[in-house]
């Protein structure tokens, strides 16, 4: 039998971007002992990637703002399909969030008088997100990563989980290895978070790195949580498209929020005709208005002009962007393109520094010369492990998720600016959640030892297959599964046929070999992610199928309406006997008081 | 920029650990725009799964993929294939100041355990939290820093001189700078950046500087204004006794 070390805390935290670092500090400064495994470096997660800033609503720049407005915008670009309590204390304690990190020496971008400088964002009613230029992200991690080593949390970097253990009904450990040299780990633990972020690797192309495989999903669902809303995944409109080697890498937001351009072939400012009914008293009715603005907000002066319509909410750009290009009016590479170079050139290098490297070293495209050229990349899933809005705590008591693996925050269609604004506020929600959970947990939870033996048994198995596939090869094919027939417009044929295929791939995925030795060995490693790419792609596909209207990021073909029925329910898909079992489960109902600011709708000027 | 490439390219790249290795030759085509991590990539995908190599944006926000190619220290992933001759043979080798873990990986634990030992931003309590960019643009810069330790891996007290035991580094330089030049930070790091970061074995030959994939001016903007500030804590006995006669705040009158 393998060896394996042994560890033990009363909170171990799984992943260590800005959801995992927030949890662990928080659970930590309540007295529990704290781990935080991270499958890469500290410090690399995805969240240093996030560029256009963190959602609040500090009024600092537009006075009007207040968190009633954050909430109801937040639900409205998730078309009314969030956890209402979820998105509540979300824009409520966002604004504290944030002051925090300051407090905590996070470095933001600053208004004339001083305070916190605030900038447009898609669906967004006013200027709320707090950044720092183009790199937001970079500043919350290091923040928060400087905050938590100072606090004692032991840290176990490149380590990664394959499987949580329970005792009876609640949760008491985690197995994994090290990436270094695939020593094996065993982690006694009493409360869990999981802050693992997405899926994003299922997709050919995508803004999302290695580590993006679903293993926070997955881990839950194999323990016996449920995932909800697995069919809104994120097409961000904005990635780059050429050259091919960067394909799908982001374009921040911030490009539009600074007055951005998106025009097609024909120069036509397209997304005017894009604009859906129900919103569209809120975008400039024509160019001039929205130059007006855009003017406006670069002097940082008020205007009674409405924003521009390159504004609107993601789903509804990438469909647009995805449009334009289907019906030939594309760039020479297939995407659209994305204009700021009529700005002063100085002024975009100050904002916008990363997006002017990444185009001028990579793309050989001066950004403050001439245009972009963007298009649709996977970038984010609205989906995940279903939690209690107040405590993150999933059904399996001891268990807890928040950021990008969790579910329900954003419904249908995430607004940007909101993810690193989630991460924050549920990740301290979950860290004292689950210092809360330990202290009154009775009794001392064991790991079963059969079931560390089926662990490890699971991780020398692709080593002794003789007969075998590339992994590589399977996530190509994957990718390939999901950006055909699991896309951003979908249809029952299309979707039928992907999820058959992904049945022919579960096979394949369990023949995956792994050569050579266990050190540093990355085709290892994959063997095991392709697991959870498959359940997460699965119950993408399957819920994709089975909600029969269009809805935010989700758009059927066959189903072009958002239909009221629908309106009132989240596809949930849970582990059974038989295989992965889907319901159709009823959406909490939002109580009348916060009813109530949907009724009266004034028109919103920013 | 052509459009289309059936070119190969010749790879080296280093294959072993940290007691034995080689440079084993594949051949890689080269698409338009594509890099070194690219290539690497491809060599993991199709040829050799198991080469090890750290790598997370993609888009030189993360700092993992730092390496020497054809000696330069630089990030693979903003390395372009179509810098070299069509003829030329890339050599991708780890960084040498670290130990190497596997191929191109390396251990740069150390980094980690140096920045714990850094006083943290310490505001004061009764802080007003009222300030401006002129008063924070030297310090967003420092802050631009993602760690790929590159710097680290250039500076001749570590690479060439491996004092690991009594040197920070400059990356852990900017880190100071950050925090002693944030207009809010009450905490004093010049006994700890004499005694511990031993920043006088900085001989300033900007090779930092010169590989920072953020263009953080490293010697000029943090490494020399914080050497300032030590001499004239520590070297300057008569400038410390005006101020310790006038009584002027030593954190307020620096920043």
């Amino acid at each position: 039998m393998s060896q394996y070390e042994i560890k033990e805390h009363d909170v171990l935290v799984i992943g260590a971007g800005g959801a995992g670092l927030r949890a662990a500090i928080e659970a930590s400064s309540l007295g529990v002992n704290v781990g935080l495994v991270c499958k890469s470096l500290l410090g690399k997660a995805h969240t240093v990637m996030a560029e256009g800033g963190v959602a609040a609503a500090l009024a600092n720049v537009d006075a009007q703002d207040g968190w009633q407005t954050h909430f109801r915008d937040t639900m409205n670009g998730g078309k009314m399909l969030n956890n209402w309590r979820m998105a509540q204390l979300h824009a409520q304690e966002a604004p504290e969030r944030v002051k925090e990190l300051e407090r905590w020496g996070a470095v933001f971008d600053r208004t004339k008088d001083g305070k916190i400088l605030q900038r447009a964002f898609g669906g967004h009613t006013w200027k709320r997100l707090c950044h720092v230029g183009d790199r937001t992200g970079l500043e919350m991690i290091r923040t928060l990563q400087d905050r938590g080593v100072h606090q004692g949390i032991e840290v176990y970097m490149e380590c990664t989980i394959t499987k949580l253990f329970k005792d009876g009904d609640r949760i008491c450990g985690a197995f994994g290895y090290y990436r270094e040299d695939g020593r094996y780990i065993l982690f006694k633990a009493k409360a869990i978070v999981l802050a693992t972020g997405g899926v994003g690797k299922s997709f050919t192309v995508t803004s999302n790195s290695w580590e993006y495989t679903g293993d926070g999903h997955a881990l839950a669902y194999d323990t016996g949580a449920d995932l909800i809303d697995m069919e809104f995944v994120q097409f961000h409109p904005t990635g780059m498209v050429w050259p091919p080697g960067v394909r799908g890498i982001l374009v921040t937001e911030g490009v539009r929020g600074e007055g951005g351009i998106l025009r097609n072939s024909l120069g036509e400012r397209f997304m005017f005709k894009y604009l859906p009914e129900a919103t569209k008293n809120d975008y400039a009715a024509n160019e001039e208005e929205a130059i007006k603005w855009t003017n406006a907000a670069v002097a940082g002066e008020k205007t009674d002009a409405r924003r521009p319509p390159e504004l609107s909410t993601r789903d509804n750009v990438a469909r647009a962007i995805y449009t334009e290009v289907k019906e030939g009016r594309g760039s020479p590479h297939g995407g659209v393109f994305l204009d700021i170079s009529y700005q002063d050139s100085e002024r975009v290098k100050k904002k916008l520094p990363s997006m002017y490297h990444q185009f001028k070293d990579l793309a050989d495209v001066d950004i403050t010369a001439g245009p972009m050229e963007v298009g649709p990349t996977m970038h984010y899933i609205m989906g995940g492990v279903r939690v209690e809005a107040d405590t993150c705590m999933t059904r399996v008591p001891g268990l807890f998720a928040a950021g990008e693996c969790s579910g329900g925050m954003h419904g249908a269609n995430r607004l940007g600016g909101n993810s690193l604004s989630d991460l924050i506020v549920f990740g301290q929600r979950a860290g004292a959640g689950a210092a809360s959970y330990v202290k009154n947990l009775t009794g001392h939870p064991e790991i079963d030892k059969g079931q560390i033996e089926e662990a490890i048994e699971e991780m020398e198995a692709p080593f002794k297959r003789s007969e075998g596939v590339n992994p590589y090869d399977v996530a190509k094919e994957l990718n390939k599964v999901m950006s055909t027939y699991v896309g951003i417009f979908r249809e029952e044929g299309d979707l039928k046929t992907g999820v058959a295929k992904l049945e022919e791939l579960k096979e394949m995925a369990k023949k995956a070999k792994a050569t050579g030795s266990k050190s540093y060995n990355p085709g290892w490693h994959l063997c095991r992610d392709l697991h959870n790419m498959m359940i997460c792609s699965e119950a993408i596909a399957r819920s994709a199928l089975s909600r029969k209207e269009s809805r935010g990021a989700h758009s059927r073909l066959d189903y072009p309406n958002t239909e009221a029925e629908w309106s009132t329910c989240n596809t949930a898909v849970e582990r059974s006997e038989g295989g992965m079992k889907l319901e159709h489960t009823p959406l909490p109902e939002m109580p009348s008081e916060l009813k109530e600011l949907f009724k009266k709708k004034e028109p919103s000027h920013a | 920029m052509p459009e289309a490439s059936t070119r190969t390219a010749t790879l080296k790249v280093y294959r072993g650990d940290r007691e034995k290795g080689e440079f084993k030759t594949y051949k890689v085509p080269v698409e338009a725009g594509m890099v070194v991590l690219d290539a690497i990539h491809y060599i993991q995908q199709n040829f050799d799964p198991e080469l090890a190599v750290r790598w997370n944006c993609k888009a030189a926000k993360c700092g993992s993929c730092s390496g020497e190619v054809n000696g330069m220290p630089s990030l693979m992933c903003k390395t372009r294939m179509d810098k070299f001759r069509p003829d030329e043979e890339i050599m991708v080798q780890p960084i040498k100041t670290f130990p190497i873990i596997k191929d191109l990986v390396t251990d740069v634990s150390w980094n980690y355990e140096v920045n714990k030992r850094i006083t943290p931003f310490t505001p004061a309590e009764d802080a007003n939290w009222t300030f401006y960019q002129e008063d924070i643009d030297r310090v967003q810069e420092f802050r631009k820093c993602i760690e790929c330790f590159l710097c680290q891996n250039v500076c001749h007290v570590l690479r060439d001189h491996d004092r690991k035991d009594t040197f920070m580094g400059p990356r852990f330089m900017v880190r100071t700078a950050g925090l002693e030049m944030h207009p809010l930070d009450e905490a004093d790091r010049l006994k700890f950046l004499k005694e511990e970061g031993h920043i006088g074995y900085c001989n300033i030959t900007k090779c930092c500087t010169e590989v920072c994939p953020e263009d953080i001016h490293i010697t000029d903007n943090a490494i020399i204004p914080l050497k300032e500030r030590v001499v004239d804590e520590f070297y300057d006995p008569i400038g410390k006794f005006i101020r310790g006669v006038l009584g002027v705040d030593k954190k307020k009158a620096k920043k």
